[in-house]
């Protein structure tokens, strides 16, 4: 980047915020060149199998992408992987576990249930299922109750009747 | 000269706000009525001179002053006017100011129109925006001046980021912050409730009108920055889960839940700790946002400033406001009175399970985009969350509020009867009913969230109608007194009917923009062809591009249905001065029933292009949907009841009909 800034300037700054933003316009822009053309598998229902499975892998060097959307040249390295495994007859599963083994579960943009997600995975339903056990709990059972009962209408008659 | 009349102006709005927090919380402490009355001066006096900040900063993008540091990284000489304006916000610096001066104007409304507040109340209003403002003032004066000097200033500037300059990207920050500052009043109206320890029916009245003013402002800048994403960033996608969208989204939800518990105590006086909790908390997750957003712990387009020295700054005002009220919180809620028990079958019972449900959905936000980062802080481990999480808890946690949001506004207070609520309803969920039994038979063994996904937006539309016909008596009663109906209708009626029915259009465009969409990848030489969902696209050129701050080349293709032309559209390949920094235009053409999506890549070595043409079924729906939803809210903000609570104006006698 040539930049008319004088040198004070930049110094004043670091070089690493300037790193930092022309990575991440490189990784950000110039879109549009995810799944190339000659990747793809003539086998359809081969293809949206790898497409659905590449969708659900990130991108190890990009900002929270998926490799079916990146361009990074490791994204492509890894789709024609997925591919390849796919034509050898592998399942997805067989496939994505090849993935995680070569690159560890940060791949996985849906993070398995261990003992360390667990907490991930089930603080959203527990405060749904505690939260209305709580509402439950305190609801109003007599709000305007729709007749008297017999003790009352009794009691009612009574003093009416007095 | 202008740029150091800019930042004496900043700090004396400092001294001001310094003021602001003090002098009114003292005056309320001691009834001493000249000292809170001060507090609406200051208000006034901060939006004054940020405002001349903001101007001198202004004037120093539109005249492309090289000399101020701020300008010479992030805008260009050679840039249209609007993005020379937009560059002011489209940096760290800049970004924090107008933050800033959204906030003093709120502060200063909240000030001139809050007339017929209590006048302790109101001080201690102001004296809380003051800190507010004090504490980011003090943060752009020690720490991201935006008016420092070079001593010697370059030519030319470095130029804004290309991708930023875009009409709707110019004008998303502004709707962001409005939405994200705007909930500092009910924080502060929250906060001094909790000082005052009083909270009725007319606090909950005062309050709404700022929440509403926010969730609009939220809606609409939200829908802009999914609306770029969709064609600018050029995946055709419209929401990715990423951490900053996130950010947004979480004090949307919180907003929307604090809208619907406000209506509990302004109706029945109840819910009111509640309602305090979530104005503090939608305030919080703004404030989270920013952090999130601003600090560089997301590396992402939005995050300026990747200083740690700043991030620090902003954790440390995090911290102060948001561990203080909650404390705050924690010492004074126990002493306001709680409300009383509710029968599950009615509104206000209604409005708690819609609380309920938001929360928690916005907790499954909340933790998969912040769980990632505390896990690794704690055990190193490092895992990723992606859009298949939040698929799989905000998904269930969602479907079923929509299934209720029809139900709501036709729920009586105190208790409600299921049967004449069917009644009302029946037409709707048959006609949904049917449209997802129709889904069902044409996708045969396709995802079940299609014909679920359709149905319920087709439910919701069509609920949100049927409400409001029976409203106006609709079919049951003479024209004319439909139109009289119509006419005596309060303006929050229609808002209700809009956002739900908005909430509606954007479901069924989700669902079936998620599902359906057809894309071809394919490489194409000039004069070849690509079918798309009954469509072809020829691609007819390729020239080269000359824009104002770029070159590039274009790719014309016409599209065609049968034998008639339907439309030329351009997809282009531009690479901005300086640094040639590349971005793409979609060629885009957009009707009724979705959008033909085309974008032009590279060259091969055969002389081919590669060209990714897309059909994206009901894609338009999507923001039309939220731009319903928007009006909505703006048009419920409208109301007369809201605006004697902003006011006491209305209450003249003469005022004129509208």
């Amino acid at each position: 980047m040539a930049s008319p800034l004088p040198n004070a300037a930049r110094r004043k700054r670091g070089l690493l915020p300037q790193v930092a933003m022309l990575l991440s316009l490189l990784l950000l822009s110039a879109p549009a060149r995810a799944v190339q053309p000659d990747e793809i598998l003539t086998d359809a229902t081969l293809e949206a199998r790898a497409r659905a499975i590449s969708a659900g892998l990130r991108c190890l060097v990009c900002q929270n992408q998926s490799i079916d959307d990146s361009e990074a040249p490791v994204a492509r390295d890894l789709r024609i992987l997925i591919r390849e495994q796919l034509l050898a007859q592998k399942s997805d599963v067989e496939v994505v576990d090849f993935v995680v083994a070569r690159y560890g579960d940060y791949v996985l943009l849906r993070p398995r249930f261990t003992s360390h997600t667990a907490v991930l995975w089930l603080t959203p339903f527990a405060i749904v299922i505690v939260g209305g056990v709580l509402l439950w709990r305190r609801r109003d059972r007599q709000s305007t109750p729709d007749r008297l009962s017999d003790q009352e209408q009794a009691k009612l008659d009574r003093l009416l009747n007095d | 000269m202008i740029a150091e009349l800019g930042h004496f102006a900043l700090i004396l709005a400092l001294a001001v706000a310094a003021w602001q927090t003090v002098a009114p919380l003292y005056g309320a402490a001691r009834a001493d009525r000249a000292l809170m009355a001060s507090g609406t001066m200051a208000a006034v006096l901060q939006l004054a001179f940020i405002s001349i900040a903001f101007a001198a900063l202004m004037n120093g993008y539109v005249t492309s002053d090289f000399s101020i540091l701020n300008v010479a990284e992030n805008s260009h000489s050679g840039k249209p006017l609007l993005y020379k304006i937009s560059g002011v916000w489209g940096n760290h610096e800049g970004s924090m100011l107008l933050w800033v001066f959204i906030l003093a104007l709120f502060g200063a409304s909240v000030a001139l129109f809050g007339q017929g507040l209590p006048q302790s109340l109101k001080a201690r209003i102001l004296s809380v925006q003051g800190s507010i403002g004090f504490a980011f003032l003090l943060f752009i004066v020690a720490a991201s001046n935006p008016f420092t000097r070079l001593s010697s200033p370059p030519v030319e500037g470095n130029g804004l980021n290309p991708i930023l300059q875009d009409p709707a990207l110019a004008f998303h920050p502004p709707f962001l912050y409005a939405g994200y500052v705007g909930l500092s009043i009910s924080f502060s109206f929250a906060v001094a409730a909790l000082l005052e320890g009083k909270v009725d029916a007319a606090w909950a009245r005062w309050v709404r009108p700022w929440t509403l003013l926010s969730w609009a402002c939220l809606t609409i800048g939200i829908g802009m920055g999914s609306w770029w994403a969709y064609y600018e960033l050029g995946w055709g996608g419209f929401w990715f889960w990423d951490p900053v969208e996130n950010a947004s989204f979480m004090p949307w939800m919180v907003a929307t839940a604090l809208l619907h518990s406000a209506i509990v105590v302004e109706k029945r006086g109840a819910l009111k700790i509640w309602t305090i909790l979530l104005s503090v908390l939608a305030f919080s997750l703004s404030l989270l946002g920013t952090f999130l957003v601003r600090s560089g712990v997301l590396t992402s387009v939005h995050a300026f400033a990747v200083d740690p020295a700043r991030g620090f700054f902003i954790l440390l005002i995090l911290a102060f406001f948001i561990g203080g009220s909650l404390t705050l919180f924690a010492l004074r809620a126990p002493a306001l009175k709680a409300g009383g028990l509710f029968a599950p079958l009615s509104r206000e019972g209604g409005l708690v399970l819609n609380n309920l449900l938001i929360c928690a959905a916005c907790a499954a936000v909340f933790i998969g985009t912040l769980y990632p980062l505390a896990l690794e802080t704690v055990t190193g481990e490092k895992i990723s969350v992606g859009p298949p999480y939040f698929n799989l808890t905000f998904g269930p946690i969602v479907l079923p509020l929509l299934l209720l949001v029809p139900f709501g506004p036709l729920l009586t207070w105190k208790r409600a009867d299921v049967l004449p609520v069917m009644q009302r309803l029946w037409g709707a969920a048959v006609l949904a009913l049917v449209a997802a039994l129709a889904v069902l038979a044409f996708t045969q063994r396709g995802p079940w969230l299609a014909p679920v996904g359709i149905g319920l937006g087709v439910w919701l539309l069509l609920g949100a109608l049927a409400e409001f016909s029976q409203r106006i008596g609709l079919g049951a009663l003479p024209l004319a007194n439909v139109w009289a109906r119509l006419k005596g209708l309060p303006r929050s009626a229609f808002g209700t009917t809009m956002a739900h029915g908005g909430l509606g259009l954007l479901i069924i465009g989700v669902i079936i923009l998620s599902l359906w969409r057809e894309e071809h990848i394919v490489s194409l030489k000039v004069g070849e062809k690509v079918e798309v969902a009954g469509y072809t696209v020829t691609f007819r050129a390729e020239e080269p591009l000359q824009g104002p701050n770029y070159v590039g080349r274009q790719g014309l293709f016409r599209i065609t249905k049968g034998d008639s032309d339907v439309a030329d559209v351009i997809s282009e390949k531009r690479l901005f001065a300086p640094g040639n920094i590349p971005t793409t235009e979609v060629g885009l053409l957009q009707t009724f029933w979705g959008d033909i999506y085309v974008v032009l890549g590279d060259a091969g070595n055969d002389g081919g292009h590669v060209v990714r043409a897309t059909f994206q079924p009901l894609a338009s729906w999507i923001w039309v949907g939220a731009t319903i939803m928007f009006l909505g809210g703006l048009i419920s903000l409208t109301d007369r009841r809201l605006r004697i609570g902003v006011a006491k104006r209305a209450a003249r006698p003469l005022q004129p009909a509208e």
